[in-house]
This record gives structure tokens, C-alpha cells and sequence, in this order.
């Protein structure tokens, strides 16, 4: 085996912080190398050095790639080398086709200067067959789900010839079927001499997948694991990660049960835009005081169209059911009567539905509760500020200042500033869209322990999230949902991953078990 | 922290808003240079009087901006109400008050009608108020009957050509005009030495005790100054009082209050504004009723101007007030913009355009310019932000 790239003393500063220092990384051809580390820690940075978007000169250290010296001036040149990065963000045109998108910027011209759309077509339709998309070539990208975009930017990718693709955080948006279904791919392309750089929080993919693991902490490299060999488990990587052990990865918490807080019966919604289509179907579920309940579910499921049909209707039509609050029937017809009900819903999204990126934290957290500090209309600036500074002390928010933008914030920062926003309209029930999503071990830690505060104050807390370790870690209670019903309920004591799993996978058209098989 | 790093922090802080300040300043200086009778009593005075709709404008047009919209309906508007309150009072020969009730009511409807489109049936501000620009300017010609209706004469005719002078007697300068300035800069120290107690007792960081002084003489002296040229020129012209309420409200609408804040998170992230319990729809609503009656008090304003009606008035006064939003640094795309600095970027419109008047600079050039500083200004707050996004 051949070293394919080295990156030997990496060190990059921006003005005030140095993101990397010293980072040395040397991938080998052919493997599947993969890069841990907390948000935040330079994982993108590096990667952003590698390909170019920060150009040669911006960065001490030297790269090798490929035998020869890689002195990039932007993306098109580490392109033309084969090293291509898929970002986070998927870069596509949604309006445009597949091929149109898998040829964008490279696109063969005839004696012309015309694009043979013909040739065009007949090449991606090989390159789909070769990432094992099963997709007409002239379909608009934006039809098409998460996890075969992603497909489609490795199709691009391998329209440009590539020897080393980087993939940041690539199955993050995606289910269980699709990670599984990009995973065997990585594989395959590794046996065609593609050697990837995965950038991954999901530490199990890891485990499967990858050959060699280096981990970066503090914008440092802290060593490269090999991990065929034994004891090159999760926890060895999580140890890497935050430079201590991580024993418990939930806190502890009693649960001190009270009265119902929140009952929905009944519950059914429509899609919004496709008539007669059903999303929730009958759904039935209530939650105590100073309990944590958990909505298990795949993707497509219905769980944040479930949250968000009762937070005040913001999504569906035709919405049919009850909702009782303390025991009170209650009408939720938009947001600020769900707010004036104390129910708060932290979404799944919060860079397009939970937060205005360019506006400061202070503004951010105090957004849902304005009323509170403007008693006659004119909000009290002063106390605005206490409040944002209150939160950021309580909930370790770790920035030099709330008036600075949350866009600059790390993700788990972000969230917090969500959770800040929302416990400053204190809630009863709050109902909480995948906390953890995108934001690393250490932060999860704490929005965890915030979770636990809350209960410990008596309110409710409504857990959504796609991993199941997360919910049986936190939860007293698990709904599981499938096809937009409810399917089961379980004490945390009597499930299991793969008790849920199978709840969870149970069909519209099959019968519900019942309540005795369930427990 | 010491007097230096404070006023570093409040520049970096305020970056975008102090360099247009400074262009502001630096523009004027320029012309006072150039031209000695730029800075005379009676040409500050006319800058005064020249553009003060245009403010008016920017004023109601910046908070449109800043929810993500945009108004191109405003000049054919400006036309409308001006021409309704000519045929109340020229042609029925009503009382001037009359006019003036009779437009701003016309204004709002414009406003309601506008504000409907968009809110409620969700079509983007930029389609509904290109129809409006050509609906409106149909409608003006209606009302007129395709010709000038003038003069009004009398009071109506005093709203913007009027001066309050003489009231307290004078001695080559109106003491009225000096004692209103006077008034309001005492106010601003209050308000100004009450923001600073109120963050002390909230212990927050605020500039030493001499660079508070120092920042409260210079804007003394500069206003003071600005009153005493009025003053010793036809003293206080009503318009500027008109137009220096709307600019203190609206600065206090827009920074303190509820609404003003929605329409900051409405632009910045309507739908993260929408699940935070942001009524968007009502939003939308009332900054287009807002946008209208503003509109037609600048039509008041421009037709007491011209005393009298014509069917063109008011011609692409729309592109101006937009102009100086994004001069005074409002973001194409929403969530960012003051009241304040769509004033200055109105006034460095102003300047330019009276300066090179006074230089004999021909019309051509003078459009050439403004384009280029409107360009200018929206590059330079481009290149800020990508370098304030690569600093992290």
C-alpha cells in the first residue's frame, strides 16, 4: 500500500483563533479513512485546506498528494488533481436535472461549443448504474429524496475522475436504508482504488467502515487509530475525542412522575399540498410532569408532522383531534396560542426553522417570548440583555459575547441558543425535534443535562429522535410511530433497540399488536 | 475599558453604519471645499426642503426592506394622494386640513390594498407593487383629468414652504429656532445619559465618562450649528419638523417596540419567525399600510412643495427612497437596516446632488455619480460581510 496524501504541519489561523496547529494526517490508497473530532474541533477546516477552498499561502504546512506537492489555489484545482469534497450541504440544482447536475461545470462540448445532451444523458445514465441509482438521467434533482441526491454527488464526483472523494458528514440527513446503501458504496468504490475521507459523527458507521481513524481535538491531531485492530471500539474513539473518559454518556436522573400534563386523542392530519393523502392517522399519546417521553420513528414517519400539526398547525391540513392540556380541552390554532399554552416545540431544522442567522443570540433567545419583557409594547433592552446573559451563563452557551451573530456559532452552540429560546418562555411541555442532531459527544452531554433540569422543575419533555440509544438513554416512556400511526408504547425498562425496531417497521395495512404482546 | 478601545469597539461594532457616516462627512467636507456656498444658511436650508419626502420615503421603505420586500409603487403614490387632496382643495375649494385627511386616508387604502396581495394572498411586494406603480399612476391621471391642478396657496402651501420664525423675536437670528434645537438636544442628552444609567445598573460595559461628554458636545455642537445656519437664514422650516418626529418615532418603532422586532426576525427567517408565534401575515400587512400612509404624507409634502398636482409628479422618487436604504446599509435580502442609516444614505443622495447643482454639474453626470455610489455603497457592505464570515 501506497501513501496516496500526506498533510504534514498543517496550521491555519484566523484573526483570534488558530483552528489548526500542527495537524498532520497521511491517508493511504485505498482505504476508507475516517476524521473524528467534536464540532468545532477543525475537521472542515482541515478538509477545507485539502481542497482548496482556503488557497495555498493561507496556511503554513506542506500537502503531498499523489507523489507530487498539492499547492491548490481553489476547489477547480484540487478538482483537476481527483481529490473532490461532498459537503454537508448538498451543492445541487434542484431545478436541473440529474445529468444536467452531474455535468455541471464540466460539461463536454461538441465542435460547437454545443452540449450533446444525447452523450451527456448516456454518460450519467453509467454513472447512476455505477452508484446503484436506479434514475432516469432527465429527472429534476429536487423530486428525487436526501439520500439519493447524496448519490447523485458521488455520480458527480465520479464524472470528474476522482482518486480521493471527501465526504462530510454524509449521512447525517439520512435513514438507516440509505446510510446502508452509501456505506456498501464507499465500499465498492474502495475496491475500484477510490480511496474516501469520511468526516462522521455517527461513531457505529465508523466502527463498520472505516480502515484507519484519525481523530482531531483542539485543532490538533491526537493519534490515527487502525481499526482492525482490537479494542478499537466506540468508546476508544469517544476517549480521543473529548480527552477523557466518557463513562456515562446519559446522566443520571430519578424520575419524579406527576399529573398529566398533555393528552392528544385521536389525532389526524393531512398533507398539506397532496389531497386525501393521510400523514398522522389516529394518532393517541399524553405525557406527565417531570416525565421525558420519547417518538421513535424512521424517516418519513410522521414524527415532526405530528410535533408540528399540534404546535399551533404549522404543518397539514384538515388537522381532526383533541388536544387537553392539564386536563382542559384547548384550541392550538397558531403559534403564539400553542406559546400562550406553554407548549414549545425546538425543531429538528434550526438553521432554516429555529433561528435568524444573521441576528444576534440576545435577539434569538428573547424572539418567542417578546411579550415578556415589553409589557407595554416597547421591549426593555436592558432586561433583554440580562436574559440572553442569564441563559448563556446557565446554559454554558460558549461565546465572548450575546451580541454576536448566532450564525457564528458551532451547531451545538446553536441549539442551545434554540433551548435557551424556548425555556425562556417557560414552558409546561416542551417538545424537543432530534436536540442532538449534528452536534458532538460533549454538547449532547450537556443538552442532555438541560433535559434533566427541566424535568427536575416539574415540566414535560417530548423527545424526537432517530437514534435509538439516544431515546432509551433519556426517556421514561416511548411511543413508537410507523406510517403515521402510533404503533406501541414502552416503559424504557421493557424496550429495546430492537424491540422498538420491529414497532417501528410495522406497515399500514398490518394489525397494531396489542397492549398485552406489547409489554 | 479605556477611551481608545471604546471607540474602537463602538466603530468595528457599528461598521457598516460609521463608515457611512464618514462618508457622509467626508462627502460634505468635499462640496464645502469645492464650493464655499454649499455650506451657507440658505443652501442647507434648501437641501432641507428638497428632500425631505425623499426621507419620508426611505423611512417607510427601509422597514419594508428590512422584512424582505420592496415597494415600487411609492412615486405613482406620492402622485395619487397629492392629486386627490388638489381636487379636494383646489377644485372644491375645501380647507387645506380637509386635503390633507382626504390623502393620508387614500394612502392607507393604498396601503391595505398592497398589503393584501402580499400578505394574504402571498404574492412577492416586487409584482404587487410594480402593478400598483402602473395602477396608481393610472389612477392620478383619472383624478386629474390628465392635467396640472395649482395653486393651493395658503396653509396647505405652508406645509412644506412654511417657516416658524419670528415667535420669540430676533437679533439678526430666530431665537425660536435656537431655542427648539436647544430643546431637542437636551432631550437627546437625557435620553442618551438615561440609556447609560439604565446599562450601568444592568452592568453592562458602557464608554468612559469623558468619551460620553466628548460624543455628547460633538453632536451639540454639530446640531447647534445646523440651527443656527436656519436660523440666521428664513428660520425653521415646518417640513423639517414633520420630518425629524416621523425619524424619532420610527427609530423607537423600529429598535424598541414588539412589531418593529418582528419585522427584523420576519426578514431575517420568516419561518423561524413564523414557529416562534410571529404573526408574518399581520407583519407583512401593516409595513405596506405603513409604507402607504408614509407615501402619502410625502405626497402632502411634495405637492405643498410644487403647490399644485401634476400627473407625472413623483416620477421614480421610488428608486431614490430605495437607493438610500441600501446606501444606509439595509440588506438586499432582509433582517438588516436602520431607520437612521437609510436618513444618512437619503442625505448622501442629498448632498451629492446639491453640491454638484451648485458646481454646474449637468444633470447626465449627476445620474452617473449616484449610480456609481449606489454601487459603490452595496459592494463595500458586501466585501464587509464576507470578510466579517471569514473571521471566525
Amino acid at each position: 500500500m501506497s501513501t496516496i496524501l500526506e498533510m504534514r504541519s498543517i496550521t491555519k489561523e484566523f484573526p483570534g483563533v488558530k483552528a489548526l496547529s500542527d495537524v498532520t494526517l497521511t491517508v493511504e490508497q485505498g482505504e476508507i479513512h475516517a476524521i473524528c473530532g467534536e464540532n468545532g474541533a477543525g475537521k472542515s477546516t482541515l478538509m477545507k485546506v485539502l481542497s482548496g477552498v482556503y488557497p495555498h499561502g493561507t496556511y503554513d504546512g506542506e500537502i503531498v498528494f499523489d507523489g507530487a506537492p498539492a499547492e491548490f489555489g481553489s476547489i477547480s484545482d484540487s478538482e483537476r488533481r481527483g481529490v473532490v469534497i461532498i459537503h454537508q450541504e448538498l451543492a445541487l440544482v434542484p431545478f436541473l436535472s440529474v445529468a444536467e447536475n452531474i455535468f455541471l461545470g464540466n460539461e463536454t462540448r461538441n465542435r460547437l461549443g454545443m452540449i450533446d445532451w444525447n452523450a451527456a444523458n448516456h454518460k450519467a445514465a453509467a454513472l447512476l448504474k455505477r452508484v446503484g441509482l436506479d434514475e432516469n438521467p432527465t429527472t429534476p434533482v429536487g423530486t428525487l429524496g436526501v439520500g439519493k441526491q447524496q448519490l447523485i454527488e458521488i455520480a458527480k464526483a465520479l464524472s470528474k475522475e476522482v482518486k480521493l472523494l471527501i465526504l462530510d458528514e454524509p449521512t447525517a440527513a439520512l435513514n438507516d436504508t440509505d446510510s446502508e446503501h452509501l456505506l456498501g458504496l464507499l465500499r465498492s468504490l474502495k475496491e475500484h482504488g477510490i480511496t474516501s475521507i469520511i468526516i462522521s459523527h455517527k461513531l457505529n458507521e465508523i466502527e463498520e467502515i472505516a480502515d484507519r481513524t484519525t481523530i482531531i481535538r483542539d485543532g490538533r491531531t491526537i493519534e490515527t487509530i487502525d481499526m482492525s485492530e482490537p479494542g478499537s471500539t466506540q468508546d476508544r474513539i469517544i476517549r480521543g475525542m473529548v480527552g477523557r473518559d466518557l463513562e456515562h454518556r446519559y446522566p443520571e436522573r430519578t424520575a419524579v412522575v406527576g399529573d398529566e400534563v398533555l393528552r392528544v386523542e385521536n389525532w389526524s392530519v393531512d398533507h398539506p399540498t397532496q389531497l386525501g393523502r393521510q400523514i398522522i392517522l389516529d394518532a393517541s399519546f399524553h405525557v406527565r410532569a417531570g416525565e421525558v417521553i420519547g417518538l421513535a420513528g424512521l424517516m418519513g414517519a410522521g414524527r415532526t408532522e405530528l410535533a408540528m400539526s399540534i404546535f399551533g398547525r404549522t404543518y397539514g391540513r384538515n388537522i381532526r383531534g383533541d388536544v387537553y392540556k392539564d386536563g382542559k380541552k384547548i384550541q392550538v390554532r397558531n403559534v403564539a396560542e400553542a406559546i400562550s399554552h406553554n407548549l414549545a416545540y425546538a425543531t429538528e431544522d434550526r438553521k432554516h426553522y429555529g433561528l435568524n442567522l444573521i441576528d444576534d443570540i440576545r435577539h434569538n433567545i428573547s424572539a418567542a417570548a417578546l411579550d415578556k419583557l415589553a409589557p407595554r409594547g416597547w421591549v426593555n433592552g436592558n432586561e433583554e440583555l440580562r436574559v440572553a446573559e442569564e441563559y448563556r451563563n446557565s446554559l454554558n452557551i460558549k461565546t465572548p459575547n450575546v451580541l454576536d451573530s448566532v450564525g457564528k456559532l458551532s451547531g451545538g452552540n446553536q441549539q442551545k441558543v434554540v433551548l435557551s429560546k424556548w425555556l425562556y418562555t417557560d414552558p409546561d411541555v416542551l417538545i424537543l425535534d432530534e436536540p442532538t442532531r449534528g452536534i458532538d459527544v460533549g454538547a449532547k452531554y450537556e443538552i442532555y443535562t438541560i433535559i434533566n433540569k427541566m424535568v427536575a422543575a416539574g415540566k414535560a419533555v417530548v423527545v424526537i429522535s432517530s437514534e435509538l440509544p439516544e431515546l432509551l438513554g433519556i426517556c421514561d416512556r416511548v411511543y413508537t410511530l410507523a406510517f403515521g400511526r402510533i404503533t406501541g408504547e414502552l416503559p424504557v425498562a421493557e424496550a429495546t433497540q430492537e424491540r422498538l425496531m420491529e414497532l417501528m417497521t410495522i406497515e399500514r395495512d398490518q394489525p397494531l399488536p396489542t397492549k398485552e404482546t406489547a409489554s | 475599558m479605556n477611551a481608545i478601545d471604546s471607540v474602537r469597539d463602538i466603530l468595528t461594532r457599528n461598521m457598516r453604519q460609521s463608515g457611512i457616516v464618514i462618508a457622509f462627512i467626508a462627502i460634505s467636507v468635499l462640496f464645502a471645499v469645492l464650493n464655499p456656498n454649499f455650506l451657507s444658511p440658505g443652501n442647507l436650508t434648501n437641501i432641507v426642503l428638497q428632500y425631505s419626502y425623499i426621507l419620508i420615503l426611505a423611512i417607510g421603505m427601509v422597514m419594508i426592506i428590512v422584512a424582505g420586500q420592496i415597494d415600487l409603487s411609492v412615486g405613482s403614490v406620492v402622485a395619487l394622494t397629492g392629486a386627490v387632496s388638489a381636487v379636494v382643495v383646489v377644485r372644491n375649494g375645501m380647507p387645506w386640513y380637509v386635503g390633507v385627511i382626504a390623502a393620508l386616508v387614500v394612502g392607507a387604502l393604498v396601503g391595505v390594498w398592497q398589503g393584501f396581495w402580499v400578505a394574504y394572498v402571498g404574492i412577492p411586494g416586487f409584482i404587487v407593487t410594480l402593478a400598483g406603480m402602473l395602477l396608481f399612476r393610472g389612477l392620478t391621471f383619472l383624478v386629474l383629468d390628465n392635467a396640472s391642478l395649482s395653486p393651493f396657496g395658503g396653509i396647505y402651501q405652508d406645509i412644506a414652504n412654511g417657516f416658524l420664525n419670528g415667535l420669540l423675536g430676533g437679533y439678526g437670528f430666530d431665537v425660536f429656532t435656537l431655542v427648539v434645537f436647544a430643546i431637542g438636544v437636551v432631550g437627546y442628552a437625557i435620553g442618551q445619559w438615561r440609556t447609560r444609567q439604565g446599562k450601568i445598573a444592568y452592568q453592562q460595559t458602557v464608554e468612559s465618562m469623558p468619551l460620553f461628554v466628548v460624543k455628547l458636545l460633538a453632536v451639540a455642537a454639530l446640531v447647534m450649528w445646523f440651527g443656527y445656519q436656519l436660523s440666521i437664514s428664513r428660520g425653521l422650516p415646518v417640513v423639517l419638523i414633520i420630518l425629524a418626529v416621523l425619524i424619532i418615532a420610527y427609530t423607537l418603532i423600529t429598535q424598541k417596540s414588539v412589531f418593529g422586532r418582528h419585522v427584523y426576525a420576519v426578514g431575517g427567517n420568516v419561518h423561524a419567525a413564523e414557529l416562534s408565534g410571529v404573526k408574518v401575515k399581520k407583519i407583512n400587512f401593516w409595513i405596506f399600510v405603513n409604507m402607504g400612509v408614509l407615501a402619502s404624507v410625502a405626497g402632502i409634502v411634495y405637492s405643498s412643495r410644487m403647490n399644485g398636482a401634476q400627473p407625472g409628479a413623483g416620477n421614480m422618487f421610488e428608486l431614490d427612497a430605495i437607493a438610500a436604504c441600501f446606501i444606509g446599509g439595509a440588506s438586499t435580502t432582509g433582517g438588516v437596516g436602520r431607520v437612521g442609516g437609510a436618513m444618512i444614505g437619503g442625505l448622501i443622495m442629498a448632498v451629492m446632488s446639491n453640491g454638484m447643482q451648485l458646481m454646474g454639474v449637468p444633470q447626465s453626470m449627476q445620474q452617473v455619480v449616484k449610480g456609481l455610489v449606489l454601487l459603490l455603497a452595496v459592494a463595500f457592505d458586501i466585501y464587509n460581510k464576507r470578510r466579517a464570515s471569514v473571521a471566525r
